[in-house]
Order: structure tokens, then C-alpha cells, then sequence
């Protein structure tokens, strides 16, 4: 009876997902306040978006939610696709014009 | 103990180690490949939940496309020199604090909610009704993500060209 209920504990269930999930997004969270770099700062944004990701499918795997979860989260694989693509080119102009990617460097709005 | 509960376990460390290296790392190359660790990591979990179709997009798309698009980033955007691809990190006391309180409460939350777990049967392969679904009740997000990400390639291109253009004016 112990051993099954210590093997009802530990086999990885919804909560189990959502803490890693929570963990990942905190880790991003951390990224884009704390670094500089503008190019830290996307990939802490792709954390996030992966946090988000894991918590879509884990509720499509254990909720009613079904594949419905697992088409959302496609979307957004879509959307940070070309969000990464479209933010890089930014980057790109903005290092062209200033020399620095460092955000608290690029303060005009006016180049 | 089963061989999914230790691959849940194994996965979710990979994962949150390299998220947490890369996030604390000095050396944004560096961060950048502890990047691919945890999106590698993050993909084996959606296979552990069923999502074999969304693991091999997550690699595909992420491992090999927005990965190597930061790679780019990181090289076009430094001097050339090792000690330019450190990064500066500020404001460390209260983004550790907001972040750790984020942490906290989301934890605290998700394992206090009661979800109404509905236990489905486990599908064989997800690829046939995902496509249905895409062809079916998603066919306008479908059409408009395609139209997005034809505006996002124009968007980017004319980014960069205008530079090269400017590059060759100024010389």
C-alpha cells in the first residue's frame, strides 16, 4: 500500500508539467529583466514561449482539452518562428546604426 | 519505478539545468548552446505527453531554424573579439526577486487547483487528426498564419537589404 501510494506521488502527472513549465518561465522571466544584451533578451522570450508551449500540450494530454491544446501551441511555434526572424533583422539595423546591442545604450527613438 | 517517470525526470533536469545555465551564464555563445540543450529538452517532454508531431516541429523550427537565426545574431552583432560576446547583466537583486515571486506563485497555484483530469485514450499517432483539424476547424488561423509569415519574410528581407544598400552607399 506505502509503495503505491510512493509511486502514485512520483509518476509525473498534470502538476508535474506545470511546475516544470512555471520553473522555465521564471528562468525567461529572469533573462529579459537581468540581461542586457538584446540578443539574451529574445532568447529568454523563447523560454517564455516554451514555457507556455509545454503547458498547452500537458493540458492537451490530461485535460479535455485534447488536440485542440496541441493546435494552439503549433501556432505559436508559428508565431515565434517569425518573431525571431523579424526581431533579428531589427537587431541587425539597430547594431548597423548604433554599433552596440546594448539596451540601455539605445535610447533614441529618433537615430 | 517506470522507464517514463525517470525519462520525465532525467528530461525536466536537462531542461531546467541548460534554461538555468543559460540564463546565468556570462558568455552569450555559451548561453546560446545551453539554448539547444533545453529546446532538445523541452521536445523530448511533448513526446512524453503524446505530442510526437509538435516534438519534431519543435526541432525542426527551433533547433534547427531559430537557433542558428541567434547563432547569426550573435556573430553579425559582435566585433569579432571573444571578450565582446560577454553581456552585461544589471538590475540583478530585483529581477532574481520578481522572478523567484513569479516562480512561487505560479507553483503555488498549479498545485493547489484541483484540474478535472479526463483521462484520453492514448492516441496512436497524432499527425492524421492534427492534419484533419488543420484542414477542418483551423483553416482560418491556417491561411492568416500563412499570410504572416509571408509579411514577416518581406518585413525582413527589406530590413536587410536597405542595410546592405546603405553599407554600399557609405563606402
Amino acid at each position: 500500500m506505502e509503495l503505491l501510494l510512493a509511486q502514485s506521488v512520483i509518476e509525473p502527472g498534470l502538476t508535474h508539467f506545470l511546475v516544470v513549465s512555471a520553473i522555465l518561465f521564471s528562468l525567461g522571466v529572469m533573462a529579459v529583466l537581468s540581461r542586457r544584451n538584446t540578443i539574451m533578451v529574445l532568447m529568454g522570450v523563447e523560454l517564455i514561449l516554451n514555457s507556455a508551449n509545454i503547458n498547452f500540450i500537458a493540458f492537451s494530454r490530461f485535460t479535455e482539452l485534447s488536440l485542440d491544446g496541441q493546435m494552439i501551441a503549433l501556432f505559436v511555434i508559428i508565431i515565434a518562428a517569425a518573431e525571431a526572424a523579424v526581431a533579428l533583422a531589427i537587431v541587425l539595423n539597430v547594431y548597423n546604426r548604433f554599433k552596440t546591442i546594448n539596451l540601455d545604450d539605445i535610447s533614441l527613438l529618433k537615430g | 519505478m517506470e522507464l517514463t517517470t525517470i525519462l520525465f525526470y532525467l528530461f525536466s533536469l536537462i531542461t531546467l539545468g541548460a534554461a538555468a545555465f543559460m540564463v546565468f551564464s556570462k558568455n552569450i555563445v555559451h548561453s546560446a548552446f545551453a539554448l539547444m540543450f533545453a529546446l532538445i529538452g523541452v521536445a523530448a517532454l511533448y513526446v512524453l505527453l503524446y505530442a510526437d508531431f509538435l516534438a519534431a516541429t519543435q526541432l525542426l523550427v527551433y533547433v534547427g531554424g531559430i537557433l542558428i537565426l541567434i547563432l547569426f545574431g550573435v556573430m553579425l552583432t559582435s566585433l569579432g573579439y571573444t571578450f565582446n560576446f560577454k553581456t552585461v547583466t544589471v538590475n540583478l537583486a530585483p529581477a532574481s526577486l520578481l522572478s523567484a515571486t513569479a516562480a512561487v506563485l505560479l507553483i503555488f497555484a498549479f498545485v493547489t487547483t484541483d484540474w478535472k483530469i479526463s483521462e484520453i485514450a492514448e492516441p496512436t499517432d497524432t499527425v492524421y487528426d492534427l492534419g484533419m483539424l488543420l484542414m477542418g476547424d483551423y483553416i482560418l488561423p491556417f491561411i492568416v498564419a500563412g499570410v504572416l509569415l509571408l509579411i514577416a519574410i518581406i518585413g525582413a528581407i527589406l530590413m536587410s537589404t536597405h542595410l546592405s544598400a546603405e553599407n554600399r552607399e557609405g563606402v
